[in-house]
């Protein structure tokens, strides 16, 4: 009787401590969830806060008069002049009456640095766009230098960063504000145009479209491929040795380190069989050998989940058993696959590593249009862009990175509602 | 004919075969009453006499693609005029290049020495030689290959095997691509490691304790023998991998058990996904926030507390690489701890033990293994992984313990090498093929054990 109690006791003072020990444990758990959101969330701001402005320009309001004699042209058909003309002069000298009282070389080159050096074609387009204002007087919106961009966004926020700035370009960019004429706007440069080494001038299109080009080649050879070898090793594999030995290559595969396939790329593709570098072509053989591995295992997967009554009842109905995989079971298993090959090509868009080694990572200033066209990728872009030291860049790469997740979000989601809505319970 | 011009013509010819001999088996059948008396279907005709056009020509036209330049070199490089022959390996390649530009007009005419203009000109005649030959060719062949398909077409042929027999071995071959890739990647890795050896012991490599790898252009140049001791570089691997393990292993394991064993549906249903963001967001978005965000916020930090931390502190870039993981670490316990049988815990539970004792003493026990093989895989991928570092750790190679100092890893040493044009047989380069070889040893073994681990676990509880 004595013992009972005894135990009773014991079991009853240890209670308190093992359900403080309970809460502390589920405390524990919480706290490693919240920590986990807590990086989602952080990371998510930090991009954001840092690129949002990118997608503004700052511009400067200026009365360009497009006057022959000062570009040095007459014939606005002829290439030779246009090539030769003084473009430069159109900006600078409008800049120069705009605040006629600067004097001396110096101050006179601070003033010309309110604006890109890529001003002066810009203007050069735009009367070739509208050649009937040769001569004439225009107010145009010229874009900025990015310090100065850096500088007015920062002294918009409150916060004004001036560390590139002189005085007198303070003063002047604080009278042009008092007088309207200079303001942010959309920045469709971003958009439109390949990378620069001026980071106002820098758009992300050649990047994107290289991304777009690469991907495509990745697709149109990994699907196929992928999608044969599942249905090879669900439907038609005799189970042996060789086949345990392709299992294993796969799975083996899926976990080796990308820049391994960057390894091989570099002596197989380019000095082996002397594909040329940084072109799409090389980059997205690379990135299918590493996508494979992922489309093997999600369509397998698929056609494992289509039920055996069907193939039973296509090849009691007399269907060889090639005519029951491709009229039976593939169209079954198709939403799966295609969201494995989503998948698969979002892992391929994310990827910088071995497109490092296959010389991805050149300086490329025109948008590639083919295959064969040297190309950068959106990844790449970031990282060349994280690399360069002027201040506005930062701004330019977490815009970069904003497009980049924005695909990602959008071919993860249309995976995820894929599955869903095609996906069949059985 | 260029090569899409002749892919796309095999491609016509291959639709042409189809129609065709898909017409013939039908107007074979009709005078008998109908295609049941056909063995096979009649696309199935079709299909027999389009995949013999195409596909031994496909084939012979990749053979050429692959060769076709290699073979052309090497013709015009015998028949160089003796004056120009080449001593070695770098002056070989320039010549190439150089005949090759003057042939393809990239460098004009004028004022080259006559042997080249010859080899250029030789090259040139090669070239269309090998064009026509080549298109001759695969026509010819493409013909042959419908003409024997058109030869077999009888009512009793029996095409449905025949074709079903090509296709058996087409998708054999899709799945053989995973090998080639293995091959490819051991032989790659390999061939230029061996060479590398050749001129850096093995020995050296492996424990050597110093790593600088510039190596003299000239002779006489000061401090640039180049060291390829490789000990500091798997120091700084180990000591990047173990922060980011420090911060992974516990925070990915707590909360898949919470996600498992604690949470209500709600929770999971939104943090489970939540947390696979951390998955999908590409390594360069992570190095661009561990170098800009990371790294100056714990230097700050450290700067008001009196430490010194570097600005490229192994600490920035473990502690990202580590939040990267916390997923990867997480889903796969999650798999091994729901996979634990229900009756286990029931047992547990009905013996008087709280929740979590029955997790800490039942089920992360059973769940042990596949845990343990989750975390060798989550090892592999730190080790492996490439761009957090490149951004955010040095490139100089320091030998220390201190993850407040910068270090230098494997795979930053491989980029930093083979970034860049670069004389490809430099043991400069080399190096990174040999650093290649090692990452992808240790990485399969890593996988190949916890693969193994995970597997036989799994059948335990099947």
């Amino acid at each position: 009787m004595n013992n009972r109690s005894d135990t009773l006791s014991k079991i009853q003072h240890s209670l308190t401590r093992r359900n403080r020990a309970e809460a502390r444990f589920r405390w524990y758990g919480r706290c490693a969830i919240f920590i986990g959101l807590l990086a989602v969330a952080v990371l998510f701001f930090d991009i954001i806060s840092k690129g949002h402005g990118a997608f503004r320009a700052t511009y400067i309001n200026l009365d360009i008069h497009y006057d022959p004699e000062l570009i040095g042209i007459n014939n606005l058909a002829d290439n030779e002049q246009l090539s030769a003309g003084n473009w430069q002069a159109l900006s600078k000298t409008a800049l120069r009456n705009k605040f006629p009282d600067v004097s001396g070389r110096q101050d006179k080159r601070r003033l010309s640095k309110l604006l890109s050096n890529g001003a002066g074609f810009d203007l050069k387009d735009h009367l070739l766009a509208n050649p009937q204002l040769l001569g004439k007087k225009e107010s145009v919106w010229v874009l900025a230098d990015d310090d100065i961009d850096t500088y007015f966004k920062s002294w918009l926020d409150g916060d004004a960063y001036d560390a590139r700035m002189t005085a007198k370009q303070v003063q002047w960019i604080a009278q042009l504000h008092q007088e309207d004429l200079i303001t942010l706007k959309f920045n469709s440069n971003l958009f439109s145009r390949g990378d620069s080494r001026e980071p106002e001038q820098a758009g992300i299109r050649g990047a994107v479209m290289g991304s777009f080009l690469t991907l495509i080649m990745t697709l149109m050879l990994s699907f196929p491929i992928g999608v044969s070898a599942a249905i090879y090793l669900e439907e038609f594999a005799p189970k042996n040795r060789w086949t345990d030995f392709i299992e294993v290559n796969i799975n083996n595969l899926a976990a080796v380190p990308s820049i391994i396939f960057g390894l091989l790329g570099l002596a197989i593709f380019i000095n082996f069989f002397h594909v040329p570098r940084s072109v799409p072509i090389v980059g997205g053989l690379v990135l299918t050998l590493m996508t494979l591995p992922t489309i093997i295992i999600t369509s397998r997967a698929a056609i494992k989940s289509v039920p055996p009554s069907i193939r039973e009842a296509a090849l009691g109905m007399g269907a060889s058993k090639y005519q029951m995989v491709l009229h039976h079971v593939l169209p079954l298993a198709l939403p799966g696959m295609l969201t494995g090959a989503i998948i698969g090509m979002a892992q391929a868009l994310g990827e910088t590593a071995p497109l490092l080694m296959i010389g991805m990572v050149a300086f490329i200033v025109d948008i590639p249009n083919g295959f064969s066209d040297p190309a950068t990728v959106l990844p790449v872009q970031i990282f060349l862009w994280a690399d360069s030291p002027e201040r506005a860049f930062i701004e330019k790469t977490s815009a970069a990175i904003m497009v980049l997740l924005s695909f990602l979000i959008i071919m993860n989601t249309s995976a995820v509602w894929l599955r869903k809505r095609l996906e069949r319970r059985w | 004919m260029q090569a899409t011009d002749l892919l796309l013509s095999l491609i016509v010819l291959g639709l042409f075969s189809f129609y065709w001999s898909r017409g013939r088996s039908l107007a074979l059948a009709n005078p008998l009453g109908g295609i049941r008396n056909l063995h096979s279907l009649p696309s199935y005709y079709g299909l027999h006499a389009a995949l013999w056009c195409t596909l031994p020509a496909t084939f012979l036209l990749g053979i050429w693609l692959i060769f076709d330049e290699i073979v052309i070199n090497g013709m015009v490089m015998t028949d160089l005029s003796p004056e120009l022959i080449p001593s070695d390996n770098a002056s070989y390649n320039l010549i190439l290049n150089k005949v090759a530009n003057i042939a393809n007009g990239i460098l004009p005419r004028e004022d080259q020495p006559s042997g080249l203009l010859d080899a250029a000109d030789n090259m040139l005649s090669l070239n269309v030689v090998s064009q026509w030959s080549i298109t001759l060719l695969i026509i010819t062949l493409a013909m042959s290959g419908l003409a024997w398909s058109s030869h077999k077409l009888k009512v009793d042929f029996r095409a449905r095997p025949a074709v079903e027999r090509v296709m058996q071995n087409l998708l054999l071959a899709c799945a053989c691509v995973a090998i080639f890739t293995t091959l490819g990647i051991v032989f790659s890795v390999l061939f230029e490691s061996i060479q590398f050896f050749r001129s850096v012991p093995i020995y050296d490599f492996i424990f050597g304790l110093e790593w600088s790898p510039q190596t003299a252009i000239r002779e006489d140049q000061v401090g640039s023998s180049g060291s390829f001791g490789a000990i500091p570089l798997f120091v700084g691997t180990l000591l990047v991998s173990a922060v980011a393990m420090f911060i992974a292993v516990p925070i990915g394991l707590m909360s898949a058990i919470y996600l498992a064993e604690y949470a209500s549906d709600g929770v999971r249903t939104y943090a489970k996904p939540a947390l696979e963001v951390l998955a999908g967001i590409p390594t360069v978005v992570y190095g661009f926030f561990a170098a800009l965000t990371v790294a100056p916020f714990l230097r700050d930090l450290g700067a008001s507390v009196g430490l010194t931390i570097s600005s490229e502190s192994a600490l920035a870039a473990g502690g990202v690489m580590g939040i990267m993981i916390i997923p990867f670490i997480s889903s796969l316990a999650d798999d091994v701890i729901t996979a634990v049988p229900q009756s286990m815990r029931d047992g547990s539970l009905a013996m008087g033990a709280t929740q979590s004792e029955t997790i800490r003493k039942v089920v992360i026990p059973a769940a042990l293994p596949g845990i343990v093989g989750g975390i060798m895989l989550a090892i592999s991928r730190a080790i492996g992984e490439t761009m957090i570092v490149v951004m955010a750790a040095g490139l100089a190679a320091k030998l220390t313990a201190n993850p407040l100092e910068s270090v230098t890893t494997v795979t930053v040493q491989i980029v930093t090498l083979l970034t860049g044009d670069q004389e490809f047989d430099s043991p400069k380069t080399l190096a990174a093929f040999a650093l290649g070889l090692m990452l992808f040893t240790v990485t399969l073994l890593l996988n190949i054990f916890a693969l193994h681990i995970v597997k036989k676990y799994r059948e335990q509880y099947e």
